[in-house]
């Protein structure tokens, strides 16, 4: 198995990406605690892992409180002994050219997106210490890599995203702290099914804009971040993995 | 295993990295050929393969030459059916100053860096399109990616496979055939010996933000994610596998 006794924490991994993430991580061998706002879908999820024979925690987490990132962590030591892989997954995604962003949206979107990448890479870094290292994966989005026709707020968290994780690779290189940032193209979640996905025409436009001629599957990302997580990239760091089928190699 | 049923196509598969690859790849189910123009040691790794259980078919192959790069995908199909996965790996490093560089040493590291990762695609996609889809791997480099305080003709090439890999993407991906690059970092193998010999491996390890250099296993995990189908929605994408060195 590819996580063998690893601890990985995952925000928002209630439903969608994180939920995809959690189960597959468990099936490797990971201990997974998950962190999310959504309490009835986060303890469904605690529950079907454990029912398979892995081990899982729920814990209640709100990305943008430091308390809650502070208790969360120490859950996870409580319960599972350390923390060797963080999954900052959580994220909003919100439609508004320039001018029609409010200030509130920005500084909404910014909170979750971005400051909640802050204070969970905060949190965790002094329990990675610890144990001498640990992997750290940003989920960013190919927003932040090209400008957005629709999404300004949120390009420019997933621009944030991006960077920050380059910081933190370059400051924690030295205690053994990887940190990547992962780059989805248009994938079927629950997070763009209400925004961009809406409705047949608009799944095709999507389908069209991606070379590979297909969306993305949860699945698509989660083995990704698994092979961040996992030992096997332990000489990458500040590295972008671009999951998108193509759209930004065009 | 993670490469059940595949069939991989490796040049420079005769030792370094594409030697560790082969091995890899072999461990995760695939049938594997390395092509290489080091015949002892591409018998060797065939030989090595084959008797711990894996199935290897080691193949003359000059990457420069298209006739040969036919004939080697030809063998390929004929001992293992077809031809799922291409690992563009062959190539060679030199350093010199732009000033210092003759038209000779250009021309030899464009034509076996550049022109062989353009043969190399050009001889495996029609199989791979047989076969309904594919996915391909060029070793790029951190020096396709950033300027390099020694090296033109490498930088040149290794920037030229940067983005022949997006054009391969991006033209043959309604077919299914997958093309991504790796850049690795510094690594220990047997291409960078001479570089990393006295002095140059302490400066290379400070340069590097995890402070060791990398190993050729460092690169074979990355390409056996990009090769299986784990990263079946992964194309035009560059996996940078540097210890940080680009980063900062």
């Amino acid at each position: 198995m590819r996580l063998e006794n690893k601890v990985a924490l995952i925000s928002g991994g209630a439903r969608g990406m994180g939920a995809v993430e959690a189960k597959l991580f468990a099936r490797e061998g990971a201990k997974v605690v998950i962190g999310d706002v959504l309490e009835d879908e986060g303890k469904q999820t605690e529950a079907e892992i454990n029912e398979a024979g892995g081990q899982c925690l729920f814990a209640m987490l709100d990305v943008t409180s430091e308390e809650n990132w502070n208790q969360t962590v120490a859950a996870t030591v409580a319960r599972f002994g350390k923390v060797d892989i963080l999954v900052n997954n959580a994220g909003i995604f919100t439609l508004g050219n320039v001018e029609d962003t409010t200030v509130e949206m920005w500084d909404r979107v910014m909170a979750i997106n971005g400051k909640g990448v802050f204070l969970g890479t905060k949190a965790v870094i002094p329990e990675m210490r610890k144990v001498g290292g640990g992997s750290i994966i940003n989920l960013s989005s190919v927003a932040g890599l090209i400008g957005s026709a629709r999404a300004a707020a949120y390009g420019a968290t997933k621009g944030a995203v991006r960077i920050f994780t380059k910081s933190t690779a370059v400051q924690y290189a030295k205690e053994g702290i990887r940190a990547n940032s992962v780059h989805p193209g248009i994938i079927d979640t629950p997070m763009t099914v209400p925004t961009i996905l809406v409705d047949d025409a608009s799944r095709e436009a999507q389908m069209e804009r991606t070379p590979l001629g297909r969306l993305g599957q949860s699945e698509d990302v989660a083995n990704g971040v698994l092979f961040l997580a996992s030992d096997e990239s332990s000489f990458m760091t500040g590295s972008e993995l671009v999951i998108d089928g193509g759209l930004t190699a065009q | 295993m993670r490469l059940e049923n595949k069939v991989a196509f490796i040049s420079g598969g005769g030792r370094g990295m594409g030697e560790v690859m082969a091995k890899l790849f072999a461990q995760e189910g695939a049938s594997v050929v390395i092509g290489d123009v080091l015949e002892d040691e591409g018998k060797q790794v065939e030989a090595a393969i084959n008797e711990t259980g894996g199935n290897c078919l080691f193949v003359r192959l000059n990457v420069t030459d298209e006739t040969q790069w036919q004939q080697a995908v030809a063998a390929t199909v004929t001992r293992f059916g077809k031809l799922d996965i291409l690992i563009n790996n062959a190539g060679i490093y030199r350093t010199n100053k732009i000033e210092n560089t003759s038209v000779e040493e250009w021309d030899q590291v464009l034509a076996i860096n550049g022109k062989g990762v353009f043969l190399g695609t050009k001889a495996a996609i029609p199989e791979m399109r047989k076969a309904g889809g594919g996915s391909i791997i060029n070793l790029s480099s951190v020096a396709g990616l950033v300027g390099s305080a020694d090296s033109g003709a490498y930088n040149a090439s290794k920037g030229a496979v940067r983005l022949l890999t997006k054009s391969t993407a991006i033209q043959y991906a309604k077919e299914g055939i997958r093309a991504n690059s790796i850049h690795p970092g510094t690594i220990e193998t047997p291409m960078t010996a001479d570089l990393l010999s006295g002095e140059g491996r302490r400066d290379r390890i400070n340069r590097t933000p995890l402070r060791r250099l990398g190993r050729a296993d460092d690169v074979a995990y990355g390409a056996l994610y990009l090769a299986s189908d784990e990263a079946s929605f992964v194309t035009g994408s560059e996996l940078v596998i540097d210890g940080g060195r680009t980063a900062e």
